[in-house]
């Protein structure tokens, strides 16, 4: 509680930093801010190009809305995925990279990782609007179902936010957590369902003889509910199954409160090692 | 009075690694342990700054004072013992921190105050305030990093004084920019005492903390030596910590004693040291000095005085027109005389360092050196030679 109490005091440097990360962000670059969407573009079109077209990953038809498209497909676990990993591999980094300030002046150090994610927040929902904008072209009426999207990244936020938190401490202090997570978020893509469909992944694996029940295994990543539930929203306009949607809730108001734990844990020497 | 600021019995420790873990691998191979030993850099230090006043912290380099400082800045949080402020504090460790060198002035200014605790509608009202301070209304819209250092800590300052705070913590940032930034920031910290907030200072300017002080703690392997009155925590601090002879305390209370001077060498024409001299000599006077920090523009002086006190002749790097820097560490400086012209008899050699203002001594040393000097060619009578030639 007074966590969030210390967050609500100190909101507008919150979005003070926000902001510097923002305006910082594409400074001196000539396309500025026309980067936040080539990005985005020129990932979907490499796996558009592999997957879809060498590989010939089918996209399941969506259930109601009929759609086939694989970039549409593509698109909804995507973009999603990219807020994910960014989100996860830059808060890591964001007491290191602010090392000059946590040495210099005292404030809730735990909104430097915040507004880390924040400003990757606010590119993500540029993002987001204009995939909603490519999906209504395409004939998907994905406006009744913008409400339950909002609640879903708010949930996908604190996800990031727990991560975040846990791994930005250690971080300061082991600077061998950034590569390892590095090396961990391939990893987790391929494990996610974002270039092909679930149902690619065999239910049940036949290793040695023995079966394992390979699907639910791998059902237990949050991620793939989190993917899943975007998916349902804007691909196939159904509403994502509750089970799912408690399941990632709990895993991101677990990861804050863990992380919150954590983070004040080793907050306490943050200035000297840093 | 109520205390604006309790410190109670606070420790510090920092862990000094002899080989750092900082990855993974060499965490593994060493087992889960660092090597690392504890330093106490404050250690059960306790006292109680009264609202109102100023109060300064003292004490040589490494002894803990500004690690002090960062625990009542929240920066470092104490092992032991806690600290207590009354009312909104705020601290000069290090103007401009957080400064984003791409952002402007003006964006900067926002973020450096939310930084520091004021809303946005506060900065609103306080913005021409703080570029006005500044002096640097021109280049408000420019990216900081094409600021000149100056212009940095002055913005950077400037925002830290609007604050508004109920307790002001300074380190050793007031010699920043030139003598008229430096007046406005005096004046200022002037104006903050008398509308009755409190200041803390850490200073090697023993000078300044004399002038601005009304108590001070002096800190010293970080335990609490003194505290107490100004006059006395220093004057303590000058004859049991830096051992300089009471008789010469005037001068050191004065000083700020950045650079030390630490002897004078004669060196004749050809290097070697000499020992005693004769008029129309070619003699070098070199100074040797110890910088406990850089130091930018100092001015180097010495004055011959003979021995029944008369001031034959002084002069200083200065009038020459040389500009210093000096860094950290030893080092010496030269005066060359191509031709020592005072007459026989011996004489005192008084070696002075002020800083670029040539307003605050650095060091005095009122009898540095003495030596002798010879009846020479020509001849002569009073204390100092023409060095002329009778011609008829």
């Amino acid at each position: 509680m007074n966590q969030l109490r210390e967050y609500y005091e100190r909101r507008e440097l919150l979005s003070n930093l926000v902001l510097r990360e923002l305006r910082s962000r594409y400074k001196r670059s000539a396309l500025g801010w026309t980067w936040s969407l080539l990005n985005p573009l020129s990932s979907v079109l490499i796996y558009w190009v592999v997957f879809g077209v060498f590989l010939k990953v089918k996209a399941p038809i969506g259930d109601p809305s009929g759609q086939g498209n694989f970039v549409l497909f593509l698109l909804c676990a995507l973009i999603p995925w990219n807020f994910f990993s960014n989100g996860v591999t830059q808060s890591i980094e964001s007491l290191v990279v602010n090392a000059g300030l946590i040495r210099k002046v005292y404030f809730p150090r735990e909104l430097l990782v915040a507004s880390t994610i924040g400003g990757l927040l606010v590119t993500f929902m540029i993002e987001l609007g204009v995939v909603v904008v490519i999906l209504l072209i395409a004939g998907n009426m994905v406006l009744p179902w913008l409400p339950i999207v909002v609640l879903l990244v708010i949930l996908q936020t604190l996800l990031v936010l727990g991560i975040g938190l846990l791994l930005s401490g250690a971080n300061v202090y082991f600077r061998d957590v950034r590569h390892f997570v590095n090396l961990l978020i391939p990893m987790l893509f391929y494990s996610t369902p974002v270039v092909y469909p679930i149902s690619y992944v065999p239910v049940n694996w036949q290793v040695a003889g023995r079966s394992i029940p390979l699907r639910s295994i791998y059902e237990m990543n949050p991620l793939v509910q989190l993917v899943g539930a975007y998916r349902a929203l804007l691909y196939d306009l159904t509403f994502p199954s509750i089970g799912s949607l408690a399941y990632i809730a709990v895993w991101s108001i677990g990861l804050v409160v863990i992380g919150q734990f954590v983070f004040n844990r080793l907050d306490h020497r943050l200035a000297e090692e840093v | 009075m109520t205390a604006a600021v309790v410190v109670d019995h606070v420790s510090k420790r920092y862990r000094l690694y002899h080989e750092r873990n900082q990855s993974l691998k060499a965490s593994l191979l060493r087992g889960r342990r660092a090597r690392y030993e504890d330093f106490m850099a404050l250690n059960d230090v306790s006292f109680e700054i009264k609202e109102g006043t100023a109060f300064g912290l003292i004490g040589e380099n490494g002894s803990g004072k500004s690690t002090m400082l960062k625990c009542m800045a929240r920066i470092l949080r104490p092992d032991g013992g806690s600290i207590t402020t009354r009312g909104k504090l705020s601290a000069l460790l290090e103007l401009g921190a957080g400064f984003h060198p791409e952002l402007s002035g003006r964006e900067n200014v926002y973020l450096n105050g939310a930084i520091l605790g004021l809303s946005r509608r506060e900065i609103d009202a306080r913005f021409d305030e703080i570029v006005d301070f500044s002096g640097i209304e021109q280049f408000i819209d420019a990216p900081v990093k094409n600021y000149s250092s100056g212009m940095y800590v002055r913005l950077g300052f400037a925002v830290a004084i609007n604050v508004d705070p109920a307790v002001l913590l300074i380190d050793e940032v007031l010699a920043v920019g030139d003598q008229e930034f430096q007046n406005k920031c005096t004046e200022k910290i002037s104006q903050f005492r008398r509308e009755g907030r409190t200041i803390v200072v850490v200073s090697h300017a023993l000078s300044s903390v004399r002038e601005l002080c009304d108590e001070v703690a002096l800190i010293e392997h970080g335990r609490l030596i003194q505290v107490g009155p100004a006059v006395d925590t220093i004057d303590h601090y000058l004859t049991e910590i830096l051992s300089i002879d009471p008789a010469t305390l005037g001068i050191a209370r004065r000083s700020t004693g950045e650079i030390q001077l630490q002897g004078v060498e004669l060196l004749g024409e050809s290097g070697e040291p000499v020992g005693s001299l004769a008029l129309g000599d070619s003699v070098t006077f070199r100074f040797h000095f110890n910088a406990l920090k850089p130091v930018s523009g100092p001015v180097f002086g010495m004055s011959l005085t003979s021995s029944d006190g008369v001031l034959v002749t002084g002069t200083n790097s200065r009038d020459q027109g040389l500009s210093l820097e000096i860094p950290t560490g030893l080092g010496w400086i030269d005066l060359a005389v191509p031709r020592l012209l005072v007459s026989s008899g011996k004489y005192h050699v008084t070696g002075t360092i002020y800083d670029t203002t040539q307003m605050t001594p650095i060091h005095e040393v009122g009898d540095l050196h003495a030596f002798d000097v010879a009846e020479g060619n020509p001849k002569t009578s009073g204390i100092t030679s023409l060095g002329g030639t009778w011609r008829a």
